[in-house]
C-alpha cells in the first residue's frame, strides 16, 4: 500500500487535509450563518458582524413568515409543482424508458435517435416559449412541469436500467398471459425500486429549484413559486411581491434581514433534508451516465 | 450495448421464421401481426414520444422564426419572410460585441479558473487516506450543487451588500472602507467564478473520483518500489488515468464558449454592471421575452447554438486528431 512517511510527504499530508477542511467548510459555513441569523433579531444581525448562535434566540422572524399570504402560498405552490411534476416526470420517463428497452420494438431506433439529437441541438428559449404560449399553458402550474417532463439524459439511464432486467423474468410472466403493461408493472417496476428513488430526488429538487420556468412562464404573483418570491424578498428588497392587498399593512417596509434570511432557510431545508438520500444515490446515477457508449 | 438474451432473441425474431418462444414475443408473422403484438409497447411510447415532439420539435421547426418577421397576430404561417435580416441587424448592433466580449471573457475566466478547480480537488481528495475523512469532506462539497442558483445569489447578496453584509461589515470595521460588489462592474466577473467554483467544484469532483477509483493499486506500488515520490506518482499515474475524461470535458465546454448559464447571470446582472454583465443568454430574454421582439431574439438565440455546435464538432475534431477519443 502507499503508507511510507517522508517529511515532504508528511507536510503535504498536513496542508492538504487543512486545505480540505477549510473548503468544506467554506461550502457549509453560509448556511450556518444563515440559520443563525434566521433566529436572531435585528438588531443583533447589525451589531455582530458574524456569528454561529445567537444571543437571544427568537423565532419572530419565522412567525411573520407563517403569517404572510404570500410566502406561504409560494411555499404551497412550489409543494404542489414539486410533487405533481415529478409524478409527471416519473410517468412520462418510466413509460418511454421502458418501451425503448425493447430492442425488437420497430421504430425503436428512430425515436432513439430523436431524444439523442435533442441533447445536441434545441429551438431555444423563444421557441420554446412560443409553444408553450401557443398551448395556453401561460400562467398555469402546467408550464412549470410539462416542458421539462423528460429529461432525455434520465431517460437514457432508466432505458439502460431496464435493458440489464434480465429478459427471462419477463418471459416467464408473458407464458403467465402478463401483458406489457403488466409486465412494467408487476414485474419490472419493483425491481427499479432503487434506480426510481434515485430519479425521483433529483426530479423533486430540480422542480423546488426551478426558477426559470416561473420566471418565463408565470406572470401572475399569486401563482410564483417560493423561489421567486425568494429573489424578490432578499435581491429586489420587495416585501409585497406585487401583492399588496393580501399583506399586513404594518409589513410594507423593505423585509428585514432576519425576515431575509428565514426566507432563504426555508428555500434550502428541504433540499438539506433529502441531501442524505440523494448522496446515497446520486454517485450511482452520475456513473451510470459518464459511461460512455 | 453487450448482447443480452432480448437482442438475440430480437435479431431472431426479426425474420420471423424462427419458431418457440423467441417468435412467440415478436407476434404473428407479418410486419401489422408484430406491431399489433407490440401495441401495448406503443401506447406506453406516445406520451414520451408527444413530449419531445411538442416541446423539443416544435421549438426546433420553431428557429426558423429567425428568418421571419413573426408576428403572434398573424401567426407562423402568416407572417413575412425577411431572410437574413435579423442577423445583420444583430451583427451591425454594437451591443453584439459587448455581448460576444462579455460571453468570451466570462467563458475564459470559466476555463482558467473553474475548469481546473474540480480536478485539483479530486487529485487532493485521491491523496487522502483517511476513509472517513474522506467521506466526510465529499458530504459536505456536494450540498452547495443541490441548492439553488436563487440561493447562491440571495446568499451573495445578503454577504457582500454595502447595507448590512458580512464582507463590508467587516472591511468598513477593519479598514473603513466598503465595497459595492454587487453593482460595481469590475467585481461581476470574480464573483460570478467564485460563485461557480462553490457551487460546483465539489460536485465535479465526482466524475475524476470516479475515473480515479479504477486505478489499480499495484501500479503505485510498483512506482514506489522504483523510488517514485508521491509527486511523480501523481504525474505518471494518477493524472493519465483521468485524462481521457478532462479532455471528454473539454470539448463538451467548447459548445457552451457564447451559453454562459442564464439564470446565474441574469440573477446577478443590473443596470449597473450590465455593460460587463449581459450575454446572449440574457440577451434573448429581454429582447423576447420582455420586448416581444420574437423573431430578432430568435436569430440571436440560433446564432449561438449553431456556434456551439460548430465548436464542439472541432473541438471533437482535434481530440481526435490528437489521438484522444472524443465525444462521439
Amino acid at each position: 500500500m502507499r503508507h511510507y512517511r517522508t517529511i515532504p510527504g508528511t507536510i503535504f499530508d498536513i496542508c492538504n487535509y487543512l486545505f480540505l477542511s477549510l473548503f468544506a467548510l467554506a461550502a457549509v459555513l453560509p448556511f450556518l450563518y444563515v440559520f443563525a441569523g434566521s433566529f436572531a433579531s435585528d438588531t443583533e444581525l447589525t451589531r455582530r458582524a458574524f456569528f454561529l448562535i445567537p444571543e437571544r434566540f427568537t423565532t419572530a422572524a419565522y412567525a411573520y413568515i407563517f403569517s404572510t399570504d404570500t410566502i406561504v402560498r409560494s411555499i404551497g405552490v412550489s409543494i404542489y409543482v414539486t410533487t405533481v411534476g415529478t409524478l409527471i416526470n416519473l410517468f412520462f420517463t418510466v413509460t418511454m424508458a421502458y418501451a425503448l428497452s425493447k430492442r425488437h420494438l420497430a421504430g425503436r431506433n428512430f425515436v432513439l435517435n430523436l431524444v439523442v439529437f435533442s441533447m445536441l441541438f434545441g429551438g431555444g428559449m423563444i421557441p420554446t416559449y412560443l409553444v408553450v404560449r401557443e398551448l395556453h399553458l401561460l400562467d398555469t402550474y402546467w408550464a412549470l412541469m410539462l416542458p421539462g417532463a423528460i429529461s432525455a439524459f434520465n431517460l437514457i439511464i432508466v432505458k439502460n436500467f431496464f435493458q440489464e432486467i434480465p429478459a427471462e423474468l419477463e418471459d416467464a410472466a408473458k407464458i403467465d398471459g402478463c401483458h406489457d403493461l403488466a409486465l412494467l408493472w408487476r414485474i419490472v417496476l419493483p425491481l427499479s425500486m432503487p434506480v426510481l428513488a434515485t430519479f425521483t430526488l433529483f426530479y423533486a429538487v430540480g422542480h423546488w429549484n426551478n426558477y426559470y420556468s416561473a420566471l418565463l412562464y408565470i406572470n401572475e404573483p399569486s401563482k410564483w413559486p417560493l423561489q421567486v418570491i425568494l429573489r424578490q424578498i432578499v435581491m429586489l428588497s420587495q416585501m409585497a411581491a406585487g401583492d399588496l392587498n393580501a399583506m399586513d399593512p404594518n409589513f410594507e417596509k423593505p423585509p428585514d434581514q432576519s425576515i431575509k434570511l428565514a426566507v432563504i432557510v426555508v428555500g434550502t431545508i428541504p433540499i438539506l433534508i433529502v441531501y442524505p438520500f440523494l448522496q446515497k444515490h446520486f454517485a450511482k446515477g452520475v456513473l451510470l451516465g459518464s459511461v460512455k457508449g | 450495448m453487450k448482447p443480452t438474451a432480448t437482442s438475440t432473441a430480437a435479431a431472431a425474431g426479426a425474420d420471423a421464421t424462427v419458431a418457440g418462444p423467441a417468435a412467440a414475443r415478436m407476434g404473428g408473422s407479418t410486419k401489422w401481426g408484430r406491431l399489433w403484438k407490440n401495441r401495448w409497447l406503443y401506447v406506453l411510447l406516445a406520451p414520451g414520444l408527444l413530449y419531445f415532439l411538442i416541446f423539443k420539435y416544435v421549438p426546433m421547426w420553431g428557429v426558423l422564426l429567425a428568418f421571419q418577421n413573426f408576428s403572434p397576430y398573424h401567426g407562423f404561417w402568416k407572417s413575412e419572410w425577411v431572410g437574413f435580416e435579423h442577423f445583420r441587424v444583430f451583427f451591425t448592433n454594437p451591443e453584439f460585441f459587448m455581448l460576444l466580449r462579455n460571453s468570451l471573457i466570462l467563458s475564459f475566466y470559466n476555463l482558467i479558473f473553474f475548469f481546473p478547480a474540480p480536478i485539483i480537488l479530486a487529485l487532493l481528495l485521491n491523496e487522502v487516506r483517511i476513509a472517513l475523512f474522506k467521506r466526510t469532506i465529499q458530504t459536505l462539497v456536494y450540498v452547495p450543487h443541490f441548492i439553488s442558483m436563487v440561493i447562491v445569489a440571495s446568499l451573495t447578496y445578503v454577504f457582500l451588500t454595502t447595507e448590512g453584509g458580512i464582507v463590508n461589515e467587516l472591511l468598513d470595521h477593519y479598514f473603513g472602507f466598503k465595497i459595492s460588489f454587487l453593482t460595481d462592474p469590475a467585481w461581476f466577473r470574480p464573483i460570478i467564478i467564485l460563485q461557480t467554483i462553490w457551487k460546483e467544484c465539489g460536485f465535479g469532483t465526482i466524475i475524476f473520483l470516479a475515473a480515479l477509483a479504477s486505478v489499480d493499486v499495484e501500479q503505485y506500488e510498483a512506482a514506489i518500489i522504483d523510488g517514485a515520490n508521491r509527486w511523480q506518482q501523481m504525474w505518471h499515474i494518477t493524472l493519465p488515468a483521468i485524462r481521457s475524461t478532462i479532455v471528454i470535458l473539454l470539448i463538451l465546454r467548447m459548445g457552451d464558449v457564447l451559453d454562459n448559464g442564464f439564470e446565474q447571470i441574469y440573477l446577478m446582472l443590473n443596470p449597473l454592471n450590465r455593460e460587463v454583465a449581459e450575454v446572449f443568454d440574457t440577451y434573448v430574454y429581454f429582447m423576447g421575452i420582455t420586448q416581444g421582439a420574437f423573431s430578432y431574439s430568435t436569430a440571436v438565440g440560433l446564432f449561438k447554438s449553431v456556434v456551439g455546435i460548430i465548436l464542439v464538432t472541432l473541438a471533437n475534431w482535434t481530440a481526435k486528431k490528437f489521438g484522444q477519443s472524443g465525444i462521439y
